[in-house]
């Protein structure tokens, strides 16, 4: 199977459907000639031409809000924000007007619209450019939230999002864009609202999501070594959570840390935790711990940033509390 | 006036009932004083009398349900009474309710004094204790402010699965059975003099399917067996002494006993238990029991004697046993036997003891050691009388030997006092004429 | 009046109809939606209508001129005073006021209310609640029919509140850029809520901001239907045939307060100029014109007086006989499922 590269994953999911349906099409800044901020786009607007490989001003309220009036009108656009920090100009079209727009019409207008883009820390970007804002958008009913790990997951989780006819809220990350990954030939496609273990094991339950899985998996290496198999669990997408998977993970091994890269306060995690007690309440051997983001905004030095972002001996640390080990 | 038939408290410790068997039906004429129905305590099986006249209006125990003391279980009252208030939804929901016994209602054993009354638990904790029966009380918990955790519920499973193997020993017939193994509860005994195997009813084991398993809940002598002994060798810091005692003396006199006819018949137990009762009067320091903030020394001596039941054990006590003869000895713990195995024991019957015996020689155990009952400062496990070759006066010669181990709680015997309490005990065994001073 | 810069424009082609029949048509339109909101008016008073119920009265030349000056497939948009537009647009009155008291048959079903009117199969696409907010919609709906190489055009009111907002900054310079078949009409009935344009905006003529983008704007009578009309047609035009947007500020005024917890005064304004503005009441003018043209006469006016409250007073019964939606209703069309 060929490594891929998470970037051209996107890049071959959005390249694969904007081929497969002429509905399809891509919009926003920097999209087109200049490839992409992030060279997601690379390429596009050669093949598909400006029509369809929209550059946009820098009116993230704007653009959006054409999205979601183009795919009233029957298109399938896939709007780009440059990262999920500017998205927050755009909300009020993203909640107010897409989510709500099927039931508010009484079901007559559909949004098939994706929205992606990269979310949460980079390196050093500071307090403005490093925000997680998953748990905003996994509280609106009406909306799909899916948070894509590995280069597979990437793509099939793209096609699926494109094909979906509900709004779709695609977070990637920046960090991510690198990382290699076997990505099956051929078509691909990830059903939204379906976890995947990443790592099966039996004494202690990981959940974590995008970024969080690679820190999970090195922590679940460390903690085999000191003879602690751990089972991480990657939802994938998060609103609807997959709680059957989690579930019967945490009945398997009674115990349960949560990993996001969020704040603590309603972060998605919160939700997590309260879909496990409910469901796993009598196979919990210890409280469900969180590991997440330190409670401040991202500061720029580069000391502070590790402290303020999960790693893993905090996770060995919150297992080694479930597993009640000194 | 109608009037309210409860679980009442038949025995001390006895904090629910089941309700073995209706011995009157709805409409059956009572009188204050009859007998209504049988309830299997902790101990053993009582009676539940009326406690007033009238007919029998409603039973709201089905048989086989166990309930909590306290709870509502029948009604009595004028043929043609309306009961309706007494037996309200209420009356019978909680009645109903009774079926599934918790298992966990006991206060807790140990722990932070802080958290009297409410044992901490984990929720898997939780379900495994009630789903295996055990008491979440009786658990020593390892987790933050003492919560109890599953680890902790299996090592006390273990404890109980210990419990249980030493039960399936009375099958075993050909050669000497070893109990090696340290802390092996107290086991079964029978005071009987005969042969133990066919004598005691084996239980019932109800036979697994090949890669499979049964489970058989708890009934509440097993529920209780657990409990105490999970209270005692948790927290009592026990130690052993064993002593080889030459009963050649004792197996002689025995047997000329037996020879002036049934009447002055005596078991080797029933020497042991004399024996004891004495060496307890001149080792006062060992006839002590442990409470939490003091020691107890008692005036009396009782011995309490292990006896195997039907599943499980049980300690009848034979009260006074210093100032008893053996005969009357014999007899009384011949008696209590039978009573223990037809669970028909009273509560002064099998509480009281401030010293125990448990003997598994009748299953050629050569020696073992017990597990104190609490709060009792010490108890002795009793082997096997077996011809050994033994060094008597630089020879080699056949002797009948029986081992002995005492287990002593080091909170209220220390190793001297009970090795002096052990020489004594040998000292009467074998010179047994030496009783009679 | 002329176009800014140095463009300018043909006369239509085919100008909208001035016979007989299609003027007693736009006359008979504005009255239903005059009669239809006044018995809005008595039925939230009455508790039948809940939450917020924004009425159209004084300013129905505006929805029936433009509506008559379009094509079924072309796209329309509305903000939350949107009763008006809806039924300009070809629904009933029974969907609509069955859609006011939350019924089931209501065009929404019941799911929407007065702010969330919606009918896709006349491409009335809302019914919206965000000021401004459903401007980039419509500049969206503009953008897919130019990918689709169509030639219709997608129309969106909004009132002059909305012009200060981002919002609609984006939307017509981008409209502009790309070059989007938009008509941007906006019912500038001078007061947002309860505050003057002049106090809310630096520049009072909403149609000079379309300088900024260099489109096509006109100011237009809102009082007079056939001047609406003809504004609509030539800017539908222009979106037709050259893909351009245009700017309409179209001077109206609302006899009402903003809505139903709005006295018709208020603090903002003075009865005096309500009482003024009614002088030119849209519908005493063209029904004066046509009289004047001896296309009505009294027969013909009691007559389209009488058949409207007949209209008007079967919605109303047939919103109030209709059953509620089924509870069921609640978790239905969250999401769209294949």
């Amino acid at each position: 199977m060929p490594l891929v590269t998470y970037r051209d994953a996107l890049n071959q999911a959005l390249r694969e459907e904007m081929r497969r349906d002429p509905a399809v099409f891509l919009m926003g800044e920097e999209v087109g000639v200049y490839q992409g901020a992030y060279k997601v786009s690379r390429g596009l607007l050669e093949e598909f031409g400006p029509e369809r490989v929209v550059d946009t001003p820098i009116t993230e309220l704007g653009f959006a809000g054409i999205g979601v009036g183009a795919a009233m009108a029957g298109l399938r656009p896939v709007v780009e924000f440059m990262t999920w920090n500017f998205a927050l100009l755009a909300i009020d079209q993203i909640v107010n007007s897409a989510a709500k727009m099927l039931y508010m019409s009484g079901g007559q207008v559909p949004i098939p619209i994706v929205f992606r883009g990269p979310a949460g820390a980079a390196l050093q970007l500071a307090a403005q450019h490093s925000q997680s804002f998953d748990s905003y958008f996994a509280n609106i009913p009406g909306l799909k939230v899916v948070t894509p790990a590995t280069p597979a997951d990437a793509k099939g989780l793209l096609k699926s999002a494109i094909r979906d006819n509900n709004p779709v809220v695609f977070i990637e990350g920046e960090m991510l864009y690198n990382t290699k990954g076997e990505v099956p030939d051929g078509e691909h496609v990830v059903p939204i609202g379906v976890a995947d273990v990443k790592r099966e094991g039996t004494d202690v339950t990981l959940v974590a999501h995008s970024k969080m899985v690679g820190l999970a998996l090195k922590a679940a290496e460390e903690l085999a070594k000191d003879g602690v198999s751990a089972e991480v669990v990657d939802p994938r997408t998060i609103r609807p959570l997959d709680v059957a998977t989690i579930a019967a993970s945490v009945r398997k091994t009674n115990r349960c840390v949560v990993i996001e890269e969020g704040w603590p306060v309603a972060g998605i995690g919160a939700q997590v935790v309260d879909d496990i007690q409910r469901e796993a309440f009598d196979w919990l051997d210890a409280p469900v711990l969180r590991v997440t983001a330190a409670d401040v905004p991202m500061p720029y030095n580069k000391h502070l940033e590790k402290l303020a972002k999960p790693d893993v001996p905090r996770i060995v640390a919150a297992v080694n509390r479930v597993l009640y080990r000194a | 006036m109608a009037t309210k038939v409860v679980m009442e408290a038949l025995s001390p410790t006895m904090e629910e009932g089941r309700l073995v068997a209706w011995l009157k039906q709805e409409g059956d004429a009572v009188s204050a004083g009859e007998t209504l129905a049988e309830v299997e305590t902790d101990k053993a099986v009582m009676e539940l009398v009326a406690r007033s006249d009238g007919v029998l209006r409603k039973q709201l125990l089905p048989e086989g349900a166990t309930v909590p003391v306290g709870t509502l279980v029948g009604v009595i009252g004028a043929a043609d009474e309306d009961i309706s208030a007494l037996v309200g939804p209420s009356a019978t929901a909680s009645a109903a309710a009774a079926g599934a016994a918790p298992a966990s209602r006991q206060p807790p054993a140990m722990p932070t004094p802080a958290h009297v009354g409410r044992i901490f638990a984990s929720p898997l904790a939780r379900r495994l204790a009630a789903e295996r029966g055990l008491d979440l009380g009786a658990v020593t918990g390892t987790g933050p402010s003492g919560r109890v955790v599953k680890r902790d519920v299996e090592a006390a499973q273990l404890a109980m699965a210990s419990a249980k193997a030493a039960e399936r020993l009375p099958q075993a017939t050909a050669g000497a059975v070893r109990a090696v193994r340290p802390r092996e509860p107290a086991g079964v005994a029978s005071a009987a003099a005969t042969p133990a195997a066919s004598a005691v009813a084996a239980p019932a084991v109800p036979l697994a399917p090949p890669g499979g398993y049964r489970d058989v809940p708890l009934t509440q002598i097993r529920k209780t067996i657990a409990k105490r002994l999970v209270q005692s060798l948790g927290p009592i810091p026990h130690f052993f002494l064993t002593t080889e005692i030459d009963m050649e003396r004792a197996a002689d006199a025995r047997t000329h006993l037996k020879s002036l006819g049934d009447a002055y018949a005596v078991s080797f137990n029933d020497l042991v238990v004399k024996a004891c009762a004495l060496a307890l009067r001149r080792h006062p320091a060992v006839n002590a029991a442990f409470l939490d903030d003091r020691v107890r020394y008692h005036g009396d001596v009782h011995i309490g004697m292990a006896v195997a039941v039907e599943d499980g054990l049980i300690t009848p006590v034979v009260r006074h046993a210093d100032r008893k003869g053996l005969a009357e000895i014999a007899a009384e713990s011949k008696a209590l036997a039978e009573k223990a195995r037809a669970r028909r024991l009273t509560p002064e019957e099998y509480t009281g003891s401030t010293f125990s015996v448990s003997n598994l020689g009748m299953y050629d155990i050569d020696e073992f050691t017990a597990v104190i009952n609490p709060p009792e400062a010490a108890i002795l496990a009793v082997g096997r009388v077996a011809e050994k070759p033994v060094v008597v006066n630089g020879a080699v010669v056949p002797r009948r030997m029986m081992r002995v181990t005492l287990s002593c709680d080091h909170r209220v015997v220390d190793g001297a006092t009970g090795a002096k309490f052990l020489r004594t005990l040998k000292l009467m065994l074998e010179n047994p004429l030496a009783m009679l001073l | 009046m002329p176009e800014p810069g140095t463009r300018t424009v043909s006369t239509p082609p085919t100008a909208p109809g001035t016979d007989a029949a299609t003027m007693r048509r736009l006359l008979r339109d504005m009255l239903l939606l005059r009669r239809f909101e006044e018995k809005c008016g008595e039925a939230y008073a009455l508790g039948k209508i809940g939450g917020f119920c924004h009425l159209y009265i004084g300013q129905e030349a505006v929805a029936v001129g433009a509506m008559a000056a379009l094509r079924p497939d072309d796209t329309v948009m509305a903000s939350y005073r949107d009763h008006g537009q809806a039924l300009a647009r070809g629904m009933t009155a029974r969907a609509v006021m069955a859609e006011l008291f939350g019924k089931a048959a209501g065009c929404s079903g019941g799911k929407g209310g007065s702010m969330h009117l919606f009918d896709a199969s006349l491409n009335f696409l809302g019914g919206h609640g965000i000021v401004g907010g459903h401007i980039p919609l419509a500049t969206g709906a503009a953008f897919a029919i130019k990918y689709r190489g169509g030639d219709q055009v997608s129309l969106v009111f909004f009132g002059e509140a909305a012009v200060n907002n981002g919002a609609f900054h984006e939307s017509l310079n981008m409209a502009a850029v790309w070059k989007l078949p938009c008509i941007y009409i906006c019912e500038n009935n001078r007061y947002g809520m309860g505050t003057a344009i002049e106090r809310a905006s630096a520049l009072y003529d909403v149609a000079q901001r379309a300088c900024s983008y260099d489109i096509p704007a006109e100011v237009v009578d809102g009082m007079d239907v056939l001047a609406v009309r003809d504004a609509v047609h030539r800017a539908a035009l222009r979106g037709r045939e050259r893909k351009t947007a245009t700017l309409l500020e179209v001077r109206t005024y609302r006899f009402m307060g903003h809505s139903m917890s709005d006295p018709i005064h208020g603090h903002y304004r003075t009865r005096d100029e309500v009482e003024e503005q009614k002088t030119r009441d849209p519908i005493r003018a063209f029904a004066a014109k046509l009289r004047a043209d001896g296309l009505l006469d009294d027969e013909a006016w009691q007559a389209m007086e009488a058949e409207v409250a007949d209209e008007v007073e079967d919605a109303h019964r047939f919103a109030d006989e209709a059953p509620d939606p089924d509870p069921s209703a609640l978790t239905t069309d969250v999401y769209r499922e294949p």
